[in-house]
């Protein structure tokens, strides 16, 4: 709608876009593809940065927060409540949307109005997120560059893979949501914490649970957990050492009464997505501090 | 309308609600139009009279965002906002209680508990159920868990032909406190997705208005609307208590039957297309009742209108506010009415004696 306005506004807004339009062309790249792309999804987002196409990106879903350069894009929502006239009005030529996009309503009115929509593989295993970024480089037309990235991201996940079959010993990893007023949420088995703590070598304390649970603070004694294992992005869920060290259920662990906690940028470490390697060395790197202190 | 106005006779309060039917007509249809009208895509209602005029064919892209986009979501919001209005009119008319609102009677209760089912057990649900409601499963549940325990409470507070609001109200309070263990039981098991979904569920949207949606649920409203009316002898006598209706000889039980069952089915089906929508049962009958008064021979119809110009206008700001994103409607209601709604009864607090 902006650019039909524009149009009709004045021929020298209209002059001014076109010109800039084709001086982003020529300069930036020679490959052919979408050029108004949507990205409904976090992991969406990242691979197209990743793949160096961020300016091909009009706008994100709430889900998408990194790199930062994408939060400067219009926000388009949460990813399963997609509003259809407002994704048609932006006259996108194509929508990169996580398996989960939706509601399904949205999605068919899409697909009738004939815009191009991508739906990306569900990501909870390295092997997926090389289809993923296969998919979406294959969409924009890159699939050289996303072969490239693909085998970059192949190389992190089998150093990875290396570092956490020469571990000395598997220290136990508590991954903690949240605090809610003491009670401790932690991640049990078929959650993308338990396969990232697996990726780097570590073994996931809570096992008897499946998904985010509150966990009463004789399970948190019997997990009995070497390290604990947070995010530290900003908001309500960053937690802090001393706060976490200081609950009386965990102070009882080794991993409370050694102060070992390792915190790590929620998206990155639970993302799935091209970092998903990198992030799996650094939690590698974290583990062996751990082990090297005796507290393995 | 006439039939029912026989031996009362029009007071100046009468001629008040009749201008304002008026007023709220005309409000209705200019806020639908606006509503076909508005969006984030340029297509207008002129360009479609144009096109009606000319002959011209409209671009497949537009004719898809009026038809299929605006034009089942306005009809959406109108019949839901009409249905919320005027279930919380009946059920405020017959519990004799302002804070009366279709809560009572367990539908919120139900459809929500029906509605959490179906986003979390959703996935176990056997083959022939998904066949048959596709990714309709969240609002047929919602609508079965609505009537079903609307349906129990009604047995539960009807003994040997008679139903006692009393009951019904206490045991309305249990039976939500028990679906409300049951959501909470579904909750715990519900994965962070599931979760959100059930959040936005709560604060409902018109955003997944549809034609299926909206020939499956639409005709319930209707019917339910058109039946709402009728009641309104009934309820001004249930105005003077149960036994001075029954002695001016108005069929009491009947009446009660009735109103229950409209006010399940409004509400039922509203809030299956649409989420829960709260406030708009509570605050447009007794903005009406200041302004006009409380004959329900008006209220009810009036309560229809308004309540559909209310829910239109809130969805015009949902749309737009943080577009490209929508924001939940049922914060939209809340927000811009609850204040309003306050400051109403502080200036007029001698007429609202609760």
């Amino acid at each position: 709608m902006r650019r039909a306005r524009f149009m009709t506004v004045g021929g020298v807004h209209a002059g001014l876009t076109a010109l800039i339009l084709v001086l982003a062309v020529s300069t930036a790249r020679a490959e052919e593809g979408p050029r108004r792309v949507i990205a409904a999804g976090g992991s969406a987002a990242e691979i197209v940065f990743a793949l160096e196409q961020g300016d091909r990106l009009i706008a994100r879903d709430t889900t998408s927060s990194f790199p930062e350069a994408v939060l400067a894009l219009p926000d388009i929502g949460y990813v399963r409540r997609l509003s259809p006239e407002n994704l048609i009005a932006m006259e996108p030529d194509l929508i990169l949307a996580e398996h989960d996009a939706g509601p399904p309503e949205t999605i068919e009115l899409l697909t009738r109005a004939e815009v191009p929509l991508v739906t990306l593989p569900e990501a909870q295993t390295p092997a997926d997120v090389l289809a993923k970024i296969r998919v979406t480089a294959e969409s924009l037309g890159v699939r050289q560059a996303g072969e490239d990235l693909a085998a970059r991201t192949q190389a992190d996940l089998d150093r990875a893979a290396a570092a956490a079959a020469a571990l000395p010993s598997h220290p136990r990893v508590m991954f903690v949501l949240s605090m809610q007023g003491g009670r401790i949420m932690a991640a049990g088995t078929d959650t993308s914490a338990a396969a990232m703590i697996a990726l780097a070598g570590g073994v996931n304390a809570v096992d008897g649970i499946s998904g985010y649970k509150l966990l009463t603070d004789e399970a948190i004694i019997a997990a009995a957990p070497d390290v604990i294992l947070a995010m530290d992005r900003g908001g309500d869920l960053a937690l802090e050492v001393a706060d976490l060290v200081a609950h009386p259920a965990l102070a009882l662990t080794p991993a409370g009464e050694a102060a070992q906690v390792v915190r790590m940028d929620g998206l990155y470490l639970l993302g799935f997505g091209p970092r998903t390697g990198e992030a799996a060395l650094e939690l590698n790197t974290a583990l062996q501090a751990v082990i090297a202190a005796g507290r393995g | 309308m006439v039939a029912l106005d026989a031996g009362y006779p029009l007071g100046d309060r009468d001629a008040q609600a009749r201008v304002a039917m008026i007023a709220l007509s005309v409000a209705l249809v200019l806020t639908a139009g606006l509503s076909l009208s508005h969006g984030a895509s340029g297509v207008s209602l002129g360009s479609v009279i144009q096109s009606l005029a000319t002959g011209e064919q409209m671009a497949a892209r537009d004719r898809l965002i009026l038809w299929e986009i605006r034009l089942p979501r306005m009809l959406t919001g109108v019949l839901v906002g009409a249905s919320l209005a005027v279930a919380g009119a009946v059920m405020q008319g017959l519990f004799r209680n302002p804070l009366a609102d279709p809560g009572l009677v367990g539908v919120g209760a139900g459809a929500g508990l029906g509605a959490v089912v179906a986003i979390v057990l959703g996935g176990l649900a056997p083959v022939w159920v998904t066949q048959a409601v596709g990714y309709h499963l969240v609002p047929v549940a919602a609508f079965l868990g609505g009537w079903v325990s609307t349906l129990l409470l009604y047995r539960v507070a009807t003994r040997s032909g008679r139903t006692s609001v009393a009951t019904m109200l206490l045991a309305g309070i249990a039976l939500g406190a028990l679906a409300g263990a049951a959501t909470g039981v579904l909750v715990y098991i519900a994965d962070d997705r599931q979760l959100r979904d059930l959040t936005f569920w709560g604060l409902g949207s018109l955003g997944g208005a549809s034609w299926p949606k909206l020939l499956a649920a639409g005709p319930v409203m209707a019917l339910a609307l058109v039946a709402a009316p009728f009641l309104a002898r009934g309820l001004n006598g249930l105005a003077l208590g149960e036994a001075a209706a029954h002695h001016i000889g108005l069929p009491v039980q009947r009446v009660k039957a009735v109103a229950i069952l409209t006010v399940a089915a409004a509400t039922g089906a509203a809030v299956a297309v649409s989420g829960g929508i709260g406030f708009i049962g509570i605050v447009v009958p007794h903005l009406l009742r200041l302004a006009t008064g409380p004959d329900h021979r008006f209220l009810l119809i009036n309560a229809g209108l308004a309540g559909a110009v209310l829910l239109l206008l809130a969805d015009l700001i949902t749309r737009s506010i943080i577009a490209p994103a929508e924001l939940p409607i049922g914060i939209v209601t809340a927000t811009l009415g609850a204040p309003v709604f306050l400051w109403i009864l502080l200036r007029r607090r001698g007429m609202v004696d609760l």
